[in-house]
């Protein structure tokens, strides 16, 4: 689902430092690249694709002539496409992102307030689902076939085949309702009880306790990804020649496993872990509209119902922004890692 | 020995022909040989017999609000082996005639993501210049792009029908296939045959038509039955969210009506299991098709694998 883009080599490779400068150089500009890209299509989707804009983002809430006229003049959607589109870049490098039809602020600081439960969320799940994630990958690569192997890898391609806000529900109606005679133990929504008071340390732990389920959900959807990338990744090690010298020279099977196979099979998975920390925003929109916590993925999901075109607009800025800087940071890191990825 | 005598008579498409024939039943004897793609494969033709035959196995009339004969949200009984809904329709035809969106969608989304992906890929790996360049950042632009939030874009901008649902599915899905597409095609133009055809004057659309597309082919046909299974997942997600075709049912939207009217506070689980149940069985069948056709078109993983 995650995919990172290492570049294959393409021109011959200048010796050192120099040749990381150049890397790191190449991937900005590749990710200021993209970045522009990602511009111009919300630009495009949300002014040229529809039609007329002034009707679509109205959506019938404009029956006069003269109220589409004074719509699209707000919005500057009279003016030229070029002229507009600059006007957005401007806006956008300036922070203003438009004002949420909803909820009457500006958009720029909604998606600032209802990020910190988004990166509170997915940061916790990430951090679980590698840890786990890369540990059933090694256990059940070192015993390939074994039991736990065939175990494991049937759990993670069902995991893998399933809509994580499904098993969100699941948890819901298991753990936090009740089944017959058995009561829930985890709330059913949200991130705070209202009788807590904020800052209080009875409060960090209402709201670990109402994430519990979430985190829970987005963990075991992460986990099939780095336990299978993992558990490849080390298959194609086991075979290697440097594993057999390992153990030619008598090293115990924990330390060739440890220090040799598992350290160069870590890489892949190092890359995923880095670009699935820029899905944050995309990653989290099902669960958080399944069990209401207030981020980045309810406030996109709630932005439909109206629909919200502003906040969609920006939110999806925001989701983009965020994987190109996590595949950037990847793609550096790999290249510190694996010098043979620069060029 | 036979064999050979009877070459030399044969005509040069007879010989191709036999030779297709005996490589495909190489191909069926060791995907024969993968356990986990066999169990894929029985429970795939299960569902796509459901899908074509839901006609016979339950009345169509049963998915209409104003003709439903059952209670609000009934308990599973001899009348409706897996319950009712909130408008009393019976989930088991529900289900029987979702299976044919779920399936619609996710092939016919998979169509559109693999002729972009397999065009772009070709074209991106086979010529050199600006245009192969421009095409590969294009791929490169479009794989950091998130799925979901640009699929929620497209689809509030584009307007709720099946067929745009397809559609958003498949634009946004190709990159991963034109990726792989350009490296099967760059390995593929350097070796040995292709200088040959080269050198003997064939033009490129020949190499291209003759030569390369043949050779990535399997790898496409591996890489699109993995493709669907994210594709079905997307549609039910996007379903859920309430972007689907609102006057067709699908598992996806079964699910959105579940989670509306609270079916998992109340304790209906015969509204939310199945639907999902469904879903996840058929990603799972084409996720280990997909697995079992890889390790057969590609030698170099079924030795590590």
């Amino acid at each position: 689902m995650t995919t990172a883009i290492v570049s294959t080599p393409t021109t011959q490779p200048v010796s050192g430092r120099t040749s990381y400068a150049r890397f790191v150089g190449a991937k900005i500009l590749g990710a200021l690249g993209s970045l522009f890209f990602v511009l111009v299509v919300n630009f495009l989707l949300f002014r040229v694709l529809p039609g007329d804009p002034a009707r679509t983002l109205g959506r019938g809430r404009f029956k006069t002539e003269e109220q589409l006229e004074a719509f699209r003049h707000t919005y500057g959607l009279d003016q030229p496409l070029l002229q507009q589109f600059l006007t957005f870049l401007h806006n956008t490098f300036t922070g203003d992102l438009g004002v949420s039809l909803r909820y009457r602020v500006p958009v720029s600081d909604l998606i600032w307030d209802r990020m910190w439960p988004t990166v509170l969320l997915v940061g916790t799940s990430t951090v679980l689902a590698t840890l786990i994630g890369v540990w059933i990958g090694m256990a059940s690569a070192w015993n390939r076939g074994g039991l736990f192997d065939r175990f494991s890898t049937g759990g993670t391609l069902t995991l893998y085949s399933m809509p994580e806000w499904w098993l969100g529900l699941l948890l819901i109606a298991t753990l936090a309702v009740g089944i017959g005679p058995i009561p829930g133990i985890f709330p059913t929504g949200g991130l705070h009880s209202t009788d807590v008071d904020p800052g209080t340390p009875a409060y960090v732990l209402d709201t670990a306790w109402h994430l519990a389920l979430p985190v829970l959900t987005l963990t075991l959807a992460y986990l099939a990804d780095y336990s299978l990338v993992m558990r490849s990744s080390l298959l194609d090690e086991i075979g290697e020649d440097y594993l057999v010298t390992a153990r030619a020279k008598g090293l115990r099977d924990v330390t060739v496993r440890r220090h040799h196979a598992t350290r160069n099979a870590l890489l892949p998975t190092t890359t995923i872990a880095a670009v699935n920390i820029g899905f944050v925003v995309s990653g989290a929109i099902t669960v958080e509209t399944v069990f209401s916590i207030p981020g980045l993925g309810l406030l996109t999901t709630e932005a439909l119902d109206i629909p919200d075109y502003w906040v969609l607009q920006g939110a999806f800025l925001v989701a983009s922004a965020g994987v190109i800087l996590a595949n950037l940071a990847a793609n550096l890191l790999y290249g510190v890692l694996d010098p043979r990825v620069r060029t | 020995m036979s064999a050979e005598t009877a070459t030399a008579r044969l005509t040069p498409a007879q010989v191709s022909r036999q030779r297709r024939a005996a490589s495909l039943r190489r191909t069926w004897k060791q995907f024969r040989a993968n356990r986990a793609g066999m169990f894929g494969l029985v429970l795939l033709v299960f569902f796509v017999l459901v899908a074509v035959l839901a006609p016979l196995l339950a009345d169509p009339a049963g998915l209409e609000v104003t003709k439903a004969t059952g209670g609000v949200l009934e308990a599973p009984s001899a009348e409706f082996p897996l319950g009712t809904d909130d408008t009393g329709r019976s989930v088991l035809t529900l289900l029987i005639w979702g299976s044919r969106i779920s399936l619609f969608v996710g092939l016919f989304s998979t169509a559109i993501s693999m002729v972009i992906g397999t065009l772009i890929g070709l074209a991106s790996g086979f010529f050199e210049g600006w245009t192969a360049r421009m095409l590969f950042r294009l791929t490169e632009w479009f794989l950091v792009i998130p799925f979901l939030p640009l699929a929620i874009v497209l689809a509030s901008v584009l307007g709720q029908s099946l067929l745009n649902v397809a559609i958003v599915i498949g634009v946004t899905s190709w990159p991963g296939t034109a990726l792989l597409i350009r490296s099967q095609t760059l390995s593929i133009k350097e070796r040995p045959y292709l200088e040959r055809a080269r050198v003997l004057g064939a033009g490129r659309w020949h190499q291209m038509s003759r030569h390369v597309l043949p050779n990535v082919m399997p790898m496409v046909f591996a890489n699109t039955t993995l493709t669907v299974a994210v594709a079905i997942i997307s549609e039910t997600t996007l379903s859920f969210l309430g972007l689907g075709d609102p006057t067709r049912v699908s598992w996806g939207s079964m699910l959105e009506d579940a989670f509306s009217v609270g079916a998992m506070t109340t304790g209906a689980w015969w509204f939310i299991v199945p639907p999902g149940v469904c879903v996840v069985l058929v990603v799972l069948s084409f996720t280990l098709v997909g697995q079992a056709l890889e390790e057969v078109f590609n030698p170099r993983l079924r030795r590590s694998r």
